[in-house]
C-alpha cells in the first residue's frame, strides 16, 4: 500500500541515471548511437519467436496456477463444514486447467511456424522479421489474456465454492459467471491463432 | 489487487472454514423452537439437531443454566482456537489482538475478585479462556497498579496499554472500573491504527465496526456515570478517540449530565439518533444496550457479505457471542418460569 523509501529511491535513481546518459550522448554529438531501428535490426527473428513461445506457455501458466490455488484453498476450507461441495467445485478447477492447455497449444503451433531461413536478399529477409514479429505478438497475446482469465475464473470460482457450501443453489448461478469469465481466455487464443496462421519462416 | 490476489494463498483455508463455521449459527426458526421449550431438557434436544450438536450429550441431569454457559462458551473458544492455529501472519497477529480484550477483562475479574477476599482457586476458572496468559494467576500478588505493571504486566502483549493506568493508588472498587476503562481505550485505539496499517478491505470492514465499538463505550461510560462520583474530566479521559465521535461528539459528550442531553449529541449523527431513537426508558421498550447490540449484529453480518478480509474472523466471534448470550437468555427464562420477555434476545439471521 505504502510506496516505501526503498522503491522511491530506487525508482528515482534510476529515472536519473537515464536522464544522465541521454543528456551525455545528446550534448557530446553522439546522439545518432541511440539507433533503435539498429536494435531491431540486430534481434534475430528466431529471437522473438521463441520468446514468443516462452510467453504464451509461461503467462498462461502462471495464470492457470494463480486461478487454481485461489479456488483450491477456498474449496478445501469451504469442504471442512459442507461436504458436499468438494466434487461439484472441481469444475472451476478444470476451467482454470483449460486456460493453460490454451497456452500448450499455442505453444505448439507457434513452434511448428519456426524453422531455418537463408536469405540474404532484403525483400526476403523482411518476410522473415515479419514472421518472427508475429509470432511474438501471436505468443504474447495469447499469454496475456490467459494470465488475467486465469486470475479471474480463479477469483470467481473461490466466491463459488464459499457460495454452494452456504446455499447450494447459487453454485450454477456462479457457474455461468466463471464461463464468461473463461470465454476471454478463448478470444486470446483465437486472436492468436490468427496472428500466427499467415507467418512462416521457411524460404 | 493485493487483497484479491494473494489473500487466499495464506488465508484462504481460515477464510473458507470460518465461513463454514458462521454458517452454524441459528437461524430464525431454530430460535423458534428453543423459545417453545418448556424446560431444559427440551432446550437440548433442540440443540442436538442444529450445529451444535451432542455438546451437552455428557452433563448430568438436572442441567443448570451455568453449565450450558460454559460448554457454549468451550464450544466458541475451540472453534476460535482452531482458526488460530491455522492462521499464518498477519492473521495470526489480527487473531491475537481480538484476545486482548478477553485479557483485560480477566485481569479487571481477577483484581475485583481479590478485592473480595476470594480465593485464586475460585477465580481462575472463572476466567475466559481466549484470555488466559501465563502470568495470570499471578495478579493476585499486586496491591498498586503500579506494582501490577512491573511485577506481571510487563512482560505481556497488554504492556503498551498500562502506561496510563500507573498510579500509586491503591486498587479499590472505582479505581479497578477506570483501569478497565483507560485499557479498553488504550486497546482499541491500538487494534484500529494496525487494522488501518493493513489497508484495503480489513481495513474498511473493521474500523467501520472499531469506530461503533468506540463511539458505543463513549456513551455507556458516559450514561452509566451519571449517578457516580466521576467528574466529567476523568471521565473525558476514558473516551475512545478512534470513532466518528472524535473529536467534537466527545467535548460535547463531556459537559452532558443526562440522558436527554446524551440523546441530544447523538442526534447530530444520523446513524446514531436512528438508534436512540428506537431505544427508551420505560420498561417496555428496548434499551439503549439492546439497541446498540442490534447494530454491532447488523454490522458484524455486513463483513460477511465482503470476501479476502480479516474482518469476518472478528465478526464471526461477536456472532457466535451473542448466540450465547441469546442462549442463555432463553435458557434463564425459561428457567424461572418468567416468559414474558423471553423474546428479548437479539436476532440475527
Amino acid at each position: 500500500m505504502g510506496t516505501s523509501y526503498l522503491t522511491i529511491g530506487g525508482l528515482g535513481a534510476s529515472v536519473g541515471l537515464l536522464i544522465y546518459a541521454g543528456l551525455t550522448y545528446m550534448l557530446t554529438n553522439y546522439g545518432f548511437r541511440f539507433d533503435i531501428g539498429w536494435f531491431l535490426l540486430a534481434i534475430s527473428p528466431y529471437q522473438w519467436a521463441l520468446v514468443g513461445i516462452a510467453l504464451a506457455v509461461s503467462l498462461s501458466v502462471l495464470g492457470a496456477a494463480l486461478g487454481i490455488f485461489a479456488t483450491g484453498v477456498s474449496i478445501l476450507g469451504g469442504g471442512v463444514k459442507a461436504p458436499r461441495i468438494r466434487t461439484k467445485n472441481l469444475i472451476s478447477i478444470i476451467m482454470c486447467e483449460a486456460v493453460a492447455i490454451y497456452g500448450l497449444i499455442m505453444g505448439i503451433v507457434i513452434s511448428g511456424s519456426i524453422s531455418s531461413f537463408s536469405a540474404t536478399r532484403i525483400e526476403d529477409l523482411a518476410l522473415k522479421y515479419r514472421a518472427g514479429y508475429k509470432l511474438f505478438g501471436a505468443g504474447l497475446s495469447v499469454g496475456l489474456c490467459n494470465l488475467f482469465c486465469g486470475v479471474c475464473v480463479g477469483l470467481v470460482g473461490s466466491g463459488a465454492a464459499l457460495a454452494d457450501a452456504q446455499n447450494s443453489s447459487l453454485f450454477v448461478r456462479i457457474l455461468i459467471i466463471e464461463i464468461f469469465a473463461s470465454a476471454i481466455g478463448l478470444f486470446g487464443l483465437i486472436v492468436s491463432i490468427l496472428q500466427s496462421s499467415g507467418s512462416n519462416m521457411a524460404d | 489487487m493485493k487483497d484479491d490476489l494473494y489473500f487466499n494463498l495464506d488465508h484462504g483455508y481460515a477464510e473458507g472454514l470460518c465461513r463454514g463455521f458462521k454458517s452454524g449459527i441459528l437461524k430464525a426458526a431454530d430460535y423458534h423452537n428453543l423459545v417453545q421449550c418448556e424446560t431444559l431438557e427440551d432446550l437440548r434436544l433442540h440443540l442436538q439437531s442444529t450445529d451444535y450438536g451432542n455438546f451437552l450429550a455428557n452433563e448430568a441431569s438436572p442441567l443448570t443454566v451455568n453449565v450450558i454457559d460454559d460448554r457454549l462458551r468451550e464450544k466458541t473458544v475451540q472453534e476460535f482456537q482452531h482458526l488460530r492455529n491455522v492462521s499464518y501472519e498477519p492473521l495470526s497477529t489480527f487473531l491475537d489482538y481480538i484476545t486482548y480484550a478477553y485479557m483485560i477483562d480477566n485481569i479487571v475479574l481477577l483484581i475485583t475478585g481479590t478485592l473480595h477476599q476470594r480465593a485464586i482457586g475460585d477465580l481462575l476458572p472463572r476466567c475466559h479462556p481466549l484470555g488466559s496468559f501465563e502470568q495470570l494467576g499471578a495478579i493476585t500478588v499486586a496491591d498498586t497498579p503500579a506494582q501490577l505493571y512491573t511485577a506481571v504486566l510487563v512482560d505481556t502483549p497488554l504492556a503498551p496499554y498500562f502506561i496510563d493506568c500507573i498510579s500509586e493508588h491503591d486498587l479499590d472498587e472505582l479505581n479497578v472500573e477506570i483501569i478497565r476503562s483507560t485499557l479498553y481505550k488504550a486497546y482499541l485505539e491500538d487494534f484500529y491504527n494496525f487494522c488501518e496499517k493493513l489497508g484495503g478491505i480489513t481495513a474498511e470492514v473493521m474500523c467501520e465496526i472499531l469506530a461503533f465499538e468506540a463511539d458505543r463505550r463513549a456513551f455507556m461510560i458516559t450514561i452509566n456515570s451519571f449517578d457516580t462520583g466521576l467528574t466529567q474530566d476523568e471521565r473525558a479521559k476514558l473516551y475512545p478517540t478512534c470513532g466518528h465521535l472524535h473529536p467534537d461528539g466527545l467535548q460535547e459528550l463531556r459537559r452532558t449530565d443526562s440522558y436527554d442531553a446524551v440523546r441530544d449529541v447523538a442526534a447530530h449523527y444520523p446513524q446514531y439518533k436512528l438508534l436512540f431513537e428506537g431505544a427508551g426508558t420505560n420498561t417496555g421498550d428496548k434499551t439503549i444496550e439492546d439497541k446498540f447490540f442490534e447494530h454491532e449484529v447488523k454490522l458484524n453480518m455486513n463483513a460477511f457479505l465482503r470476501q479476502f478480509h480479516f474482518g469476518i474472523f472478528y465478526a464471526y466471534l461477536k456472532l457466535k457471542e451473542q448466540e450465547n448470550r441469546n442462549i442463555i437468555w432463553i435458557g434463564e427464562c425459561i428457567a424461572q418460569k418468567h416468559r414474558a420477555r423471553i423474546d428479548n434476545y437479539v436476532p440475527i439471521f
